[in-house]
């Protein structure tokens, strides 16, 4: 892989140094006016209101036992979380990268469904599953931290399988079989030969694991009760509910404070490589599974897979399926009869229409935005740049809402009530996305390659044209479809937008879900299990495009 | 470097035409004189007919904005009191009244049609807000599931603690939920401020659970809901009757969901013209509109609350299945204003700690 800069352009390095620099400034620029302005704003409301500082907030989030107890459950459930996580997907990103077996395409693309999936909807799912009633009732799990670690391994799964997944399948299974040959076991080969190789991957998985579950919202709502509460939690009370500014900025600094810290230390893990990795195309490393132990090993965590990630959304299709008085399509025509004539009321269509138009307003935001991005960590690895475009991962959407609110409500960028905040909003979610997605692909591009063509007698222009455009054009492709799934799914910073009425299915599953009555109920369901499978197919589609790249994610 | 800098340029030019795309199509046709910008809760619905018709007469269009729960909207229209994000703000109940009279963001009108209206709901002696609709909070109760086990419906605050009811009520979180906070004051009202903390206590004992919001509650725990969960009894609305009749198909015959009328605690919910509209005019003659005949005949279908202005008729299936308590619990809006923040924490204490 190449890592030096050098290895963008042909040419002079000075050019390159300016270019990169003239690149830098699109994604800083975007983040500066979209996100770090408007979370300054009201974080300055809250502790210094008329440019006096009030520390006070801050020192009680030490000092105040509860909230002590709030940062301290956050972390820990967390961290549990991403053990979990890694512990449980693993497995089967090695049965995906490793072994050949008919439909691995499709579950290495349905794998990613859930972490699409709004909370709203899961929510639903989980407690359809795990409620007094349902199926899985008698267990007890209903509000209990049980509940929220299965469901935060339920939705980044996926983060893992494709992230460590990506790499395994393009390690060269030679090392290990060196390894065995001289005699190491197998668990000592796993820790000293395939570990280490890993152990980026590994360490960016977890690291996005760890930023999600950390900031976990709807799960630990709808999941835990009201006995659970999370900093995003009470920022989100503290601020929408209360309006108590100062301790919700308190609570976003130290939010902030530990996810730059995470970045920082996992962004050392992912740099530090122990030996120079010969990577080989996925299709030369796997093989069918032979003997019976491979087999049943494949079949185990199929099963894992088909209960853990299936059954949920099961359960959605089943509940849309079935009206009172057997199965049927009645909640799928309900969807476009209830409310008609009302302001409430969207057509399927439309909505399905709003949320494709905004999914592909923000991806395009997030891949121009992400790729200047990705351009620049190509060349120079700035650990500042890469940790600077994760943060919005890390800060509540209300606090980024909020702050949209009282930020920019000046000429000439007065977007409140703008309906680009939506798009803008979830593309700052997309973007350390399609960072981390098209970086490796990018630096993964043969400096040897240009030398050759170069030495051929091509020109500049052609050697971009004809080595770096094809390899450019498949990794925006990529980038662009996650976030383009992302946007479709994406929630949280939709619902704390001031926004005029252009609701997308996400927020017809919640105003539906508001509603009493069988149908709204039934009809919230329908919707769910549409938004599921334009999802999957998304998802799908850009899996054509990733033959043999290297993306991360 | 050319290049890319065409590919950034045709990428930029697609992002432009995306982003014009939505305006564009909801560029009215015929553009009447004013729009005005109504700023709003998500649970806001009025029929389009309605709203049109108001645009007919008036020549004023209403853009409908909506901002999160009725906390999380009243909350935004607060913090951008300096550049206010609409013309008239609706969805302030009784229980945030006194917040959003201190905050100062409403301009004093007294709407025409205000006569209309019973003194029991007009709140504000400034007249900064205007009352449009109520609807109460009570306990529901699964009439079929209390029918099969063969014992009597409860009827009061009190039965809800007996052993017989051990493990059947499901609630939600005041913190969290805005019915569940209207029932917290339900026992503030009847048992009063030294007491309603007792009741909790046997509440607690007797396996109350607490949801976060009344989807939670209401779809996930409670019987009658789509989860058939195994709660008899749940916290939800007076209107929750004509809901479970009017939102099903086929329509059944009678409400399988009955109502506790001792249990109701009343929210009315008032709408105002914001302080610092450039339509003010416009804005009065919205908020005049809402207490009119036919939007508040509307009322009804659309939100599921019951209009404030006498003598509107009600829809069928309002008059048919819901309940209206003849004496509900209140409590004064300046005392809810100053003290929800420590009844809230020390309800948490109570109950969850």
């Amino acid at each position: 892989m190449a890592r030096h800069g050098a290895a963008l352009t042909a040419s002079g390095s000075h050019g390159t140094r300016r270019a990169r620099a003239a690149l830098a400034v699109v994604p800083i620029t975007f983040l500066l006016l979209f996100f770090v302005y408007p979370v300054l704003a009201i974080v300055g409301r809250g502790l210094a209101p008329h440019w006096r500082a009030n520390l006070d907030p801050l020192r009680s989030v030490v000092t105040d036992a509860a909230l002590r107890h709030v940062v301290w459950f956050t972390l820990w459930q967390a961290t549990l979380s991403t053990v979990l996580t890694v512990v449980v997907a693993l497995p089967g990103a090695y049965v995906v990268a490793r072994y050949q077996f008919r439909g691995r395409r499709l579950v290495q693309a349905l794998v990613i469904v859930p972490f699409v999936l709004p909370t709203v909807v899961v929510g639903a799912a989980f407690s359809g599953l795990l409620g007094p009633g349902g199926p899985l009732g008698s267990l007890g799990l209903d509000q209990s931290l049980t509940a929220i670690l299965v469901a935060h391994v339920f939705f980044n799964y996926a983060v893992v399988v494709r992230t460590v997944g990506g790499m395994w399948s393009h390690l060269d299974p030679h090392q290990e079989e060196a390894a065995r040959v001289l005699g190491a076991s197998r668990l000592r080969t796993f820790r000293e030969v395939t570990l280490p190789a890993l152990r980026p991957a590994l360490a960016g998985a977890a690291a996005i694991v760890f930023l999600f579950t950390f900031t976990s919202f709807g799960v630990i709502l709808i999941l835990g009760g009201p006995r659970f509460s999370t900093l995003e939690t009470e920022i989100y009370r503290q601020t929408a509910e209360l309006l108590n500014l100062p301790l919700a900025a308190a609570l976003t600094t130290v939010q902030l404070l530990a996810i730059v810290l995470l970045l920082f230390v996992t962004g050392r893990l992912e740099g530090r490589r122990t030996a120079a990795l010969r990577l080989r195309p996925a299709t030369e490393t796997a093989e069918r599974p032979r003997t019976p132990g491979a087999k049943a090993f494949v079949a185990a965590n199929l099963v894992v897979m088909a209960v853990l990630l299936g059954g949920p959304l099961l359960v959605l299709v089943e509940r849309s399926l079935h009206p009172p008085g057997g199965y049927g399509l009645g909640f799928y025509r309900a969807l476009g009869e209830v409310h008609q004539g009302s302001t409430l009321f969207v057509s399927p269509m439309e909505a399905v229409g709003n949320s494709l138009r905004f999914a592909a307003m923000a991806t395009v935001i997030a891949v121009l935005v992400g790729g200047c991005g990705a351009f620049v960590l190509a060349s120079s690895r700035s650990r500042a740049l890469d940790t600077f475009l994760s943060l919005p991962l890390g800060v509540s959407a209300v606090t980024v809402g909020f702050g949209f609110l009282i930020a920019l409500d000046h000429a000439p960028f007065d977007f409140r009530g703008s309906p680009y905040l939506v798009p803008i909003a979830q593309a700052l979610v997309a973007i350390p996305f399609v960072v981390r997605t098209m970086t490796p692909i990018l630096r993964a591009i043969d400096p040897r390659l240009r030398e050759a063509a170069a030495t051929l007698g091509a020109s500049p222009s052609r050697v971009w044209s004809e080595i770096d455009l094809p390899i450019v054009m498949r990794a925006a492709t990529v980038a662009a479809g996650f976030a383009f799934a992302i946007s479709l799914g994406e929630f949280g910073a939709t619902l704390f937008i001031v926004r005029p009425d252009y609701p997308t299915l996400p927020v017809v599953v919640y105003r539906l879900l508001g509603q009493p009555g069988p149908l709204n109920f039934g009809a919230a369901m329908a919707a769910s299990v549409i938004l599921m499978t334009l999802t999957a197919l998304a998802v799908l589609a850009i899996d054509r495009f990733r033959v043999g790249s290297l993306g991360t994610f | 470097m050319r290049r890319p800098l065409l590919v950034i340029v045709a990428l930029a030019t697609v992002a432009g035409a995306l982003l014009t795309a939505p305006s564009a199509s909801a560029a009215p046709s015929a553009t009447p004189t004013t729009t005005i910008t109504l700023l709003t809760h998500d649970s806001f619905a009025a029929s389009k007919s309605v709203l049109a018709a108001f645009t007919k007469q008036s020549g004023i269009k209403v853009k409908i904005v909506q901002a999160g729960d009725a906390g999380a909207a009243l909350n935004q229209a607060i913090l951008t009191k300096s550049h206010p994000l609409g013309d008239v703000f609706f969805g302030v109940d009784n229980t945030f009244l006194s917040r959003a009279l201190d905050a100062g963001i409403f301009e004093p009108y007294v709407a025409n049609g205000l006569e209309t209206v019973p003194s029991e709901y007009q709140l504000d002696a400034s007249h900064h807000l205007t009352p449009i609709d109520h609807g109460d909070v009570c306990i529901n109760d699964d009439k079929q599931w209390f029918a099969q086990h063969h014992l009597a419906v409860p009827t009061t605050l009190a039965d809800l603690t007996k052993p017989a009811y051990k493990g059947l009520l499901v609630v939600e979180n005041p913190a969290t939920s805005s019915p569940g906070l209207a029932f917290q004051l339900a026992t503030i009202a009847q048992y009063g401020n030294d007491g309603w903390q007792a009741y909790w206590t046997k509440l607690r004992a007797n396996d109350v659970k607490v949801d976060d919001g009344w989807e939670s509650a209401y779809d996930g725990d409670f019987t009658q809901g789509a989860n058939k969960g195994t709660y008899p009894l749940v916290v939800s609305y007076a209107s929750s009757p004509p809901a479970a009749v009017y939102y099903a198909k086929p329509h059944p015959k009678t409400s399988p969901v009955g109502t506790m009328l001792s249990s109701c605690f009343r929210q009315v919910e008032f709408a105002g013209v914001l302080q610092g509209t450039q339509h003010a005019a416009a804005a009065r003659r919205f908020v005049d509109f809402m207490l009119s005949e036919k939007f508040q005949a509307d009322v009804p279908l659309q939100m599921f609350v019951f209009p404030v202005r006498d003598g509107t008729p009600l829809p069928a299936v309002f008059t048919k299945f819901a309940q209206v308590a003849p004496k509900p619990l209140s409590l004064p809006a300046s005392e809810i204003g100053a003290r929800r923040d420590e009844w809230i924490n020390q309800w948490q204490d109570t109950v969850l700690h």
